[in-house]
């Protein structure tokens, strides 16, 4: 059984210390892919964004996503860590790690779980521009259509 | 039966989470919309479009044809945003 590791957490997520985990004492994984979504400046305009999220839920069903990636790729660790709170421009929003023995796994499960993550796991996102505006980030049509297509792949 | 509402949804309603009896015939969660609905300005503009309303069930996504007998807490949010 691959190791999963799901936490959402209000303190900086560093990438090399996860990275360093995964991989510590390992000499049979021959992969490891991050993805790291960052909080975007848009142009200057946002101070910050704030994360809510459903305390009981959020954990859950990230955890059945990473799962879910467990069961259909050849995978032997996953993490997936989430902030939640205040989160400024340029820090990391969310922290994705595969590993597995060669590339495609790695690589396709972590785009697999960011994409059922954007729409499967309850997180929204709220701007404060730097002007003092304050409003919801909109869900995309262009989310709802990465996630279809792993519906109708193989 | 407990209802946890989160985001825009919560703003609008004016409240994080209450208890409610829903009365007889509010068997699924398009009843349970529409009875929120009738409980005054605040729920009917928060709901007035529940296609834009996401739905979970004890933690578990749920469309709103879904019965909610036995469901110990429903979750009210719009279309989510992480990642």
């Amino acid at each position: 059984m691959p190791q999963i590791r799901v936490a959402i957490v209000s303190e900086p997520l560093d990438i090399t210390a996860e990275i360093e985990r995964v991989t510590a004492g390992r000499g049979d994984i021959g992969a490891v892919v991050t993805f790291t979504g960052l909080c975007r400046d848009e142009d200057g305009r946002l101070e910050a964004l704030e994360l809510e999220h459903y305390p009981g839920m959020a954990e859950t069903e990230v955890r059945r996503i990473a799962e879910q990636a467990a069961k259909r790729w050849e995978i032997s660790d996953v993490t997936v860590l989430h902030r939640h709170g205040k989160v400024k421009p340029g820090e990391t929003i969310v922290l994705v790690v595969t590993a597995s023995k060669h590339r495609h796994a790695a690589f396709e499960s972590a785009e697999f779980i960011m994409d059922f993550l954007k729409t499967h796991a309850p997180f929204w996102k709220k701007e404060h521009t730097a002007a003092g505006a304050v409003a919801w980030v909109g869900a995309k049509a262009s989310d709802d259509e990465a996630e279809e297509r792993w519906n109708n792949a193989d | 039966m407990k209802l946890v509402y989160f985001a825009w949804v919560r703003e609008r309603i004016g409240t994080a989470e209450e208890v409610v009896e829903p009365p007889r015939g509010v068997d699924t969660v398009t009843d349970l919309l529409g009875w929120l609905r009738t409980r005054g300005e605040a729920y009917d503009h928060a709901l007035s479009e529940p296609a834009a309303i996401r739905v979970a069930l004890d933690h578990d996504h749920a469309d709103h044809d879904t019965p909610i007998a036995g469901v110990r807490e429903v979750a009210l949010f719009p279309p989510m945003t992480g990642g």
